[in-house]
C-alpha cells in the first residue's frame, strides 16, 4: 500500500507492506536512524517518537495507522530552529549531567523528557521518574538521567543557565 | 520480530467493519494496537486482515448520557484519564487508568481495545466488571449489548461475536448521594500487569448507609470477577469498624475463584494478596464516604 | 585538595561521546546500510534436547526473496569449531546446532533473504524433523552418572572441576571456636543490553578481505573469526568505529560473526544479522552465571573469620566458551576485603540443556561476593554480633597493604574502614536504624542491608592458565597511538569498540593532562583491527588502567620528544624546561612555542637533535602491571588493582504484599584516582540498578520441560526508573601504586555488591521469623509465601 507520513515536517511517501511498523518506516524508509529498535514488543521505549506531540512507541504502531499524524523524531526534537551540531536545551542538559552512557535509549529518553516538560514545566523528581518509567536504560540507573531532566526544566524556566553559554 | 503478512483496511463505518469480519473470519480489529501489535510482531496473532477502526466517526468521544457516561471504543486511555466526565462520575475508572501501562502506551491504547483484548490482569476490564458496564457492539447491522460481568470468559477470551465490533461502553453514573472508590494492584514493577488487583465502588445514601458495595478482583484468575459482599455498613457516625466481617466475606468469596499461578507468583500469593487488596480497596472507598459525610 | 594536582583529570568535564548520542547520531550496527544487504533470521528448535533427523528447506528456498538456507551440518563441514577456553575438545560449539539440539531455542538453521521479514516468513516453511532426547537442567543432576549427557562424545557433563587449598584450612577449621555451613544460589541473569547483538559481514573477493562490523565487546575478535573461517589474520578487518548499544560484558557475538562471515564468503553479498529480542534472549549466548554455593566458615567467638570452604557449582549451559572462567576471576579476590587466613575452593562447571552462558559484568565476582557477604551476615547472626562490627573486625586495615591473600593475589591499596565510616556518616546510620525500627512498629517488614566488596580490576588473564594448564596466556595488553599533525592537532587511536564507557573521553583527558592541552581539542578515533595495535577490549574492568595507562605512556613518550626538541632549540637541559601546553620556557627566559615545535618536527629536520626521526607520533603497548607470571602451586597473582565498595541500604516491604522498596541507598566507592567523575558515578549507579535487577527481578528461568519462560521483556523484568531509588554516592580515593595516576577500575562497580546488600536487607527484615531467602532473585511472591508459612507455623505452635 502507498502511504504518506509527515515526519519532522516533511511528507514521506512509500509503497510498503501493511505489516511495516512506524519504527521500521522511520528507520528504513525515512532513513532516520536516531530512533532505535530495542525489544520490538513495546516494553523498552528505545523506539519512542512523538506522535502529534505525545511520546509513543513506534514499534507498537503500524505505519499505516500513523498516516495523517505528525511524527517528530530525535532528529527534529527542537523543531527546525537549530543548526546541525547545535544542541537543544534538553539535549545539552543530558550532556551536562552525563545522563547516558551507550546512548541507545537516549533519543527515547530525550523525547519522553520533552513531552513531560511540555505538560509540566516544573516537575518533581518523582514526576520525572514516572514520565521515564516506560523507557528502560541499562547503563545509568536513571540517576543522572533524572538529574538531566531536572536541570533541563530549570534551564527552560530561565534558571541555572550554563556559565559560558556553552 | 516481524509480523506475518496481512492486508490492512480502514473502513469508515461500523457496518463495513462487520462486513470485513464476515468475509475474513480470521481478521483482527486494531484500535490503539498496544496489545495487538506485539502479538503480531511475535506472530502469536496472524490475521489475514487487520481492520483499523480509527477512522470511523464518533468512536473517539466521551458523552454524557444522563444516567450514564458513554465512552467510545476508540477513546485513548490518556484522554479518558484527563476527561472531566470521567473524573466527575467515574472516579474508579480515573483511579485505575493511572495504573494502565505508561504514558506512551496510554497515549495510543484505547479503553475499548483493552476491554476486547481481555487480559486477565488488565485494569479497565476490572473496572468494567466492578461498575457493571455495558459493552455495545455492532453485529450484522444490529446493536448488541453485553454486560461486563458476562463478557469475560477466559484469558483473552470474551463473548464478542465473530463478526461484531465494539463501538461504545456505557458506565452508569452513581445514583446515591455519596460515592467512594478504591483501587489497588500489585505488580512486580509498578507498571507491569497486575499479579493481583482489586477495585471497589461503594455508594451510600444521605444518611450514610451503604446501599451498594461493588468489589471485584483481577489478575488472579482467568478474568476479572465480582466478589459478592453482603454486609450492612453505616457510616453516619464516621468510619465504621467492620471487625472481621469484611475479611471473612472476602475470604468466603475468594473460595469460589479459580486462582492461577505462574513464575511470577504462586496461587497462594495471589489469593493472599487479592484478599488484602480487596480489603484495602473497600477501606479506601468507605473512608472517602466517611470523609465526605463529616 | 588532592584533585587540584590535575588540570583536567578528575575534574568535572563533559563526556565527548554524549554529543552525538543525545542527537541520535550514534553509529550503531543496525544503522549500517548497504544497498545489496542480505538479511538473516534464525530458526530455533523448541526442544531442550533432540536429535536432528532432517531439515527440509525446499519450500522456503522456493519463496521469492529467499537467498539461502544454511544448516549446522553445512557449517560444520566448512569451518572450525568456535574457540574453547577449557581443555574440552569434544565439547564443540558451532554457530548452529550440528546433529543435536542442546537447549530450547537453539538455532538450527539460518535463513538468508532480501529482507528480515521474508527471512522470518521462510522459517515457517522449513520442515524440521527431530527426535526428542532426554535432557537435564539442574547442575547437580547433571553431575550424576545417570544424567543425560549434553555432549555424548565428552562422556560426562563436567567441564571443569578444580580443587584448590590455599593455606592450612583443616587446621584452621579444627582450631576455630565455631563452624557454620550454608547454601546460596545466584540465579541466571544477565546484563541484557537494550540493543541486541548485531553484525554485518562483507567479503571483498578482489581484495580477499572480510569486513566485519559488529556491536561487539570481545577480546581478540578478529583472530577468533579468522581462525574459525580458516582465513589469515589480515584477511579479517573488524571495524571498531561502531557504537555499541550497551554490553556490560555480554556482547561477545562470536558465533554470530562466524556465521555471518561464512555467509558473506559463500554468497558474495553483505550479510546482516541483527538479533531480534527473541533470538537474543533464547540463544544469543548472552546468559550470565547461574551458580550454587556451598559454603562453610570457621570462626572464633570474637568474630574472627579464620577460614572458608567454598564449593561453587556453575551451570554453564549447553556449550563452553569463556564462561567457565567466570569461576576463575573470583580467585583473585576469594576472601573479599577480609583477613581470612585460608581457603578451600572447588570450582565446578557443568553443561546442561540451557542456553550457553557468556561473560557478564564482573565475570563471576558478583555471585561470589554475594556468597561471601551472606557468610558474614550468618556469622554475625550466629554470634549475635552486630553485622557491621563483625565486618570491621575482619576487614584488612589500611596499613596492611600491600596485602597478600591466600590464593596468591596481592591487593594493592585500600582504606576500607574509612570508606565505611564515611558511608555511615553520610547515611546517618542512627537515623537509618530509627527509621527501620519505626517501620517495623508500623507493621512493615524492614531491614538494613550491608555489603562490603572488591572489584578486581585491570583485567589479567591469569585465571586461564590456572584453570587450564595447556593455556599459557600471561598477558592481556592494551595499546594506544598518538599523532600530532602538521597543524599541531592531536589525534589518538584506540583499538576497541566502546559500549558507553566513554573511552574517547578517557583517552583525550589523559593525553590532554600529560601534554597540557585542552582534551576537547584532541580527537580520538577507533580504526579497524588491521590498523590497530594489540588490545583486549573493555573487559575485566580494565580500560581506565590499561587504555588510560597506554595513552598516558604514549603521551609521555611524545612529551619527551617535544622536550628534547625544545631543549635542543633552547640549548638547555630538558629537565630545566618549564613545560606548558602551547609554549615552553627555559630558565633563561627564552621560549619556543608549540607551533615552533610542530614546524620543527614536521618540516625542519635540520632543526631537530641529531638522529631524531621527524614527525610527532608515538605508541604504547602496555602489559598489565603486576601481571605476567604463570601459576605456581595453584596460586597466581591476578589483578593489579582492587577497588572497594560499601553498600548500606534500607529495604522495607509489606508482609503480605512482599514487594521490596528500597527506602535508602548509600554506596561508598573507592576506585583510586578518578579520571572522569561523571563516567564513574554513572557506571556505579548503573551497576547498582543492574544489581537491583539481579536481586529482585531478573532471571532466565526455565520450566520443568526445559522451556525458557522469560523470552521477552514482558517476563524478563528489568528495573525501570520506579525500581531504582535515588542513590547517595560517597567517594573516597586511595590511589593504586601500580597505575600511572593511581586509578583503579570502576566498570563493574555497584553490581558487585548491590545484590548482596539487598539480600542482606531482606534477610535482616525477616530474621525475627527464623526464615531466610537463599536464592536470587528474591521474588515478592516467595517473600510473602514464606512469611505467611512462618507466621502460620508460629500461630500453630502457640
Amino acid at each position: 500500500m502507498n502511504i504518506t507520513i509527515d515526519i519532522n515536517g516533511k511528507d514521506v511517501t512509500a509503497a510498503i507492506e501493511p505489516r511495516v511498523t512506524l519504527l521500521d518506516f522511520v528507520r528504513d524508509v525515512a532513513g532516520l536512524k536516531g530512533t532505535h529498535a530495542g525489544c520490538e514488543h513495546g516494553v523498552c521505549g528505545a523506539c519512542t517518537v512523538l506522535l502529534d506531540g505525545e511520546a509513543v512507541r513506534s514499534c507498537l504502531i503500524l505505519a499505516a495507522q500513523a498516516e495523517g499524524s505528525q511524527i517528530t523524531t530525535i532528529e527534529a526534537v527542537d523543531g527546525t530552529t537549530r543548526q546541525p551540531g547545535e544542541l537543544s536545551i534538553i539535549q545539552d542538559a543530558f550532556c551536562e549531567s552525563h545522563g547516558l552512557q551507550c546512548g541507545y535509549c537516549t533519543p527515547g529518553m530525550v523525547l519522553a523528557a520533552k513531552t513531560l516538560l511540555q505538560h509540566n514545566p516544573t516537575p518533581s523528581r518523582e514526576q520525572v521518574r514516572d514520565a521515564i518509567s516506560g523507557n528502560i536504560c541499562r547503563c545509568t540507573g536513571y540517576v543522572q538521567i533524572i538529574d538531566a531532566i531536572m536541570l533541563a526544566a530549570e534551564r527552560l524556566q530561565g534558571r541555572n543557565q550554563p556559565a559560558d553559554g556553552a | 520480530m516481524k509480523s506475518a503478512s496481512f492486508d490492512y483496511i480502514r473502513p469508515d463505518t461500523l457496518d463495513a467493519v462487520c462486513a470485513c469480519l464476515a468475509s475474513h473470519p480470521d481478521a483482527r480489529i486494531i484500535a490503539g494496537g498496544q496489545s495487538l501489535v506485539p502479538m503480531l510482531a511475535m506472530r502469536l496473532a496472524r490475521p489475514s486482515l487487520v481492520i483499523d477502526i480509527a477512522h470511523i466517526d464518533g468512536l473517539s468521544a466521551i458523552r454524557d448520557d444522563d444516567s450514564a457516561v458513554v465512552i467510545g471504543a476508540m477513546v485513548r486511555q490518556a484522554k479518558a484519564l484527563s476527561d472531566l466526565l470521567v473524573a466527575t462520575h467515574l472516579p474508579l475508572l480515573a483511579k485505575a487508568l493511572t495504573h494502565v501501562g505508561h504514558p506512551p502506551t496510554r497515549a495510543r491504547g484505547t479503553v475499548g481495545g483493552s476491554l476486547v483484548h481481555a487480559d486477565p490482569s488488565a485494569e479497565i476490564p476490572l473496572v468494567a466488571v466492578t461498575l457493571g458496564a455495558s459493552l455495545r457492539m455492532r453485529d450484522a447491522g444490529e446493536d448488541v449489548e453485553f454486560h461486563a460481568e458476562e463478557f469475560f470468559i477466559g484469558p483473552m477470551l470474551t463473548m464478542t461475536p465473530p463478526t461484531a465490533c465494539l463501538f461504545e461502553i456505557s458506565f452508569a453514573k452513581p445514583t446515591c448521594a455519596y460515592v467512594g472508590t478504591g483501587f489497588h494492584e500489585v505488580a512486580a514493577r509498578r507498571s507491569d500487569y497486575a499479579l493481583a488487583a482489586a477495585a471497589a465502588h461503594i455508594e451510600a445514601d444521605d444518611a450514610g448507609v451503604v446501599q451498594d458495595l461493588r468489589l471485584a478482583i483481577g489478575g488472579i484468575s482467568d478474568f476479572p470477577q465480582r466478589l459478592p459482599i453482603d454486609i450492612h455498613i453505616d457510616l453516619s457516625a464516621g468510619m465504621a469498624d467492620l471487625g472481621t466481617s469484611l475479611t471473612t466475606a472476602i475470604d468466603a468469596a475468594l473460595d469460589d475463584v479459580d486462582i492461577v499461578e505462574d513464575m511470577h507468583a504462586s496461587a497462594s500469593y495471589r489469593r493472599r494478596v487479592a484478599a488484602e487488596l480487596a480489603r484495602r480497596a473497600v477501606d479506601d472507598a468507605l473512608r472517602e464516604i466517611a470523609q465526605d459525610l463529616s | 585538595m588532592r584533585d587540584k594536582k590535575y588540570r583536567f583529570l578528575s575534574q568535572p568535564r563533559r563526556v565527548v561521546e554524549d554529543r552525538r548520542f543525545v542527537a541520535g547520531k550514534g553509529h550503531y550496527i543496525a544503522d549500517y546500510d548497504h544497498a545489496d544487504m542480505a538479511h538473516v533470521a534464525l530458526m530455533p528448535c523448541h526442544l531442550p534436547a533432540a536429535r536432528i533427523d532432517a531439515i527440509d528447506a525446499s519450500a522456503a528456498l522456493a519463496m521469492p526473496g529467499v537467498i539461502d538456507v544454511v544448516t549446522g551440518a553445512e557449517l560444520a563441514a566448512a569451518i572450525d569449531p568456535l574457540m574453547n577456553g577449557l581443555d574440552t575438545p569434544k565439547v564443540r560449539r558451532y554457530p548452529l546446532a550440528v546433529g543435536q539440539v542442546r537447549y530450547a531455542g537453539e538455532w538450527v538453521c539460518a535463513v538468508i533473504a532480501e529482507s528480515r521479514a521474508i527471512a522470518e516468513d521462510a522459517i515457517e516453511h522449513i520442515r524440521l524433523e527431530t527426535t526428542a532426547l532426554p535432557f537435564v537442567l539442574d547442575p547437580e543432576q547433571a553431575l550424576r552418572d545417570d544424567s543425560p549427557p549434553v555432549h555424548p562424545d565428552h562422556n560426562s557433563n563436567l567441564l571443569l572441576d578444580k580443587k584448590f587449598v590455599w593455606g592450612p584450612v583443616d587446621d584452621d577449621f579444627a582450631a576455630a571456636d565455631h563452624q557454620l555451613d550454608f547454601c546460596v544460589t545466584w540465579g541466571r541473569n544477565s546484563t541484557v543490553p537494550i540493543e541486541t547483538f548485531g553484525v554485518v559481514a562483507e567479503w571483498n573477493a578482489w581484495a580477499q578481505m572480510l569486513d566485519i562490523r559488529a556491536s561487539v565487546q570481545m577480546p581478540k575478535y578478529a583472530d577468533q573469526i579468522a581462525r574459525a573461517l580458516g582465513l589469515a589474520g589480515n584477511q579479517v578487518r573488524v571495524h571498531y568505529d561502531i557504537d555499541v548499544g550497551g554490553s556490560y560484558g555480554v556482547k561477545r557475538g562470536i558465533k554470530h560473526a562466524v556465521l555471518t562471515g561464512y555467509l558473506a564468503l559463500k554468497l558474495h553479498r553483505p550479510v546482516r544479522l541483527i538479533e531480534d529480542r527473541l533470538e537474543n534472549m533464547r540463544a544469543g549466548d548472552a546468559h550470565g552465571p547461574e551458580r550454587k554455593f556451598d559454603v562453610s566458615v570457621a570462626f572464633d567467638k570474637d568474630g574472627t573469620v579464620r577460614s572458608m570452604k567454598m564449593r561453587a557449582l556453575d551451570n554453564a549451559g549447553a556449550y563452553a566458551g569463556r564462561a567457565p572462567f567466570q569461576l576463575g576471576k573470583p580467585i583473585g579476590a576469594i576472601v573479599g576485603p577480609y583477613r581470612i587466613g585460608s581457603v578451600a575452593y572447588q570450582a565446578i562447571s557443568v553443561t546442561t540443556n540451557k542456553a550457553a552462558q557468556e561473560a557478564v559484568r564482573g565475570f563471576g565476582q558478583a555471585p561470589t561476593n554475594y556468597a561471601l557477604e551472606t557468610a558474614m551476615d550468618r556469622v554475625a547472626a550466629f554470634l549475635d554480633m552486630d553485622r557491621l562490627a563483625l565486618r570491621q573486625h575482619n576487614l584488612i586495615k589500611a596499613d596492611e597493604f600491600p596485602y597478600l591473600i591466600p590464593s596468591g593475589s596481592t591487593y594493592d591499596s585500600g582504606d576500607y574502614h574509612t570508606v565505611i565510616d564515611k558511608v555511615m556518616a553520610a547515611a546517618d546510620y542512627p537515623r537509618l536504624v530509627a527509621t527501620c525500627n519505626q517501620l517495623r512498629k508500623d507493621g512493615m517488614m524492614a531491614g538494613i542491608g550491608i555489603a562490603a566488596c572488591l572489584e578486581p580490576s585491570g583485567g589479567n588473564a591469569s585465571f586461564e592458565p590456572l584453570l587450564n594448564e595447556s593455556n599459557q596466556t600471561t598477558t592481556w595488553m592494551e595499546s594506544c597511538q598518538i599523532n600530532i599533525d602538521a597543524l599541531g592537532a592531536v589525534t589518538a587511536r584506540i583499538h576497541t569498540t566502546s559500549s558507553g564507557q566513554g573511552h574517547e573521553t578517557l583517552v583525550s583527558t589523559v593525553i590532554g593532562e600529560i601534554l597540557g592541552i585542552d582534551p576537547d581539542s584532541i580527537r580520538v578515533v577507533r580504526p579497524n583491527s588491521l590498523e590497530s595495535l594489540p588490545g583486549n577490549s573493555p573487559v575485566g574492568s580494565r580500560m581506565a588502567i590499561m587504555l588510560g595507562g597506554a595513552a598516558a605512556r604514549a603521551a609521555e613518550k611524545l612529551k619527551a620528544k617535544i622536550l628534547a626538541i625544545a631543549a635542543h632549540h633552547l640549548q638547555c637541559d630538558a629537565a630545566n624546561i618549564d613545560y606548558q601546553g602551547g609554549a615552553m620556557l627555559s630558565a633563561n627566559g627564552r621560549h619556543i612555542t608549540w607551533g615552533d615545535i610542530i614546524e620543527l618536527a614536521h618540516r625542519q629536520i635540520h632543526g631537530l637533535p641529531d638522529g631524531m626521526d621527524p614527525g610527532l607520533a608515538s605508541f604504547d603497548i602496555m602489559q598489565v602491571p603486576t601481571g605476567g607470571d604463570l601459576p605456581k602451586d595453584g596460586k597466581v597473582h591476578m589483578y593489579p588493582c582492587y577497588s572497594f565498595e560499601f553498600h548500606l541500604v534500607l529495604v522495607t516491604f509489606d508482609p503480605i504484599i512482599g514487594k521490596p522498596e528500597i527506602r535508602s541507598y548509600t554506596i561508598g566507592h573507592d576506585c583510586g584516582t578518578v579520571i572522569n567523575p561523571a563516567i564513574v558515578s554513572g557506571m556505579t549507579y548503573g551497576g547498582i540498578a543492574h544489581g537491583i535487577g539481579a536481586a529482585l527481578l531478573e532471571e532466565f528461568a526455565y520450566d520443568e520441560s526445559g522451556q525458557l519462560m522469560t523470552q521477552s521483556f514482558l517476563d524478563y523484568l528489568m528495573p525501570s526508573s520506579h525500581e531504582v531509588p535515588d542513590i547517595q554516592l560517597v567517594k573516597h580515593c586511595t590511589p593504586s601504586p601500580h597505575t600511572v595516576f593511581g586509578q583503579k577500575g570502576s566498570g563493574e562497580s555497584g553490581y558487585l555488591g548491590a545484590p548482596a546488600a539487598i539480600s542482606s536487607a531482606i534477610n535482616h527484615a525477616v530474621a525475627g521469623l527464623n526464615i531466610s531467602f537463599d536464592k536470587l532473585p528474591i521474588r515478592m511472591s516467595v517473600i510473602s509465601d514464606k512469611i505467611a508459612a512462618a507466621t502460620q507455623h508460629r500461630s500453630d505452635s502457640e
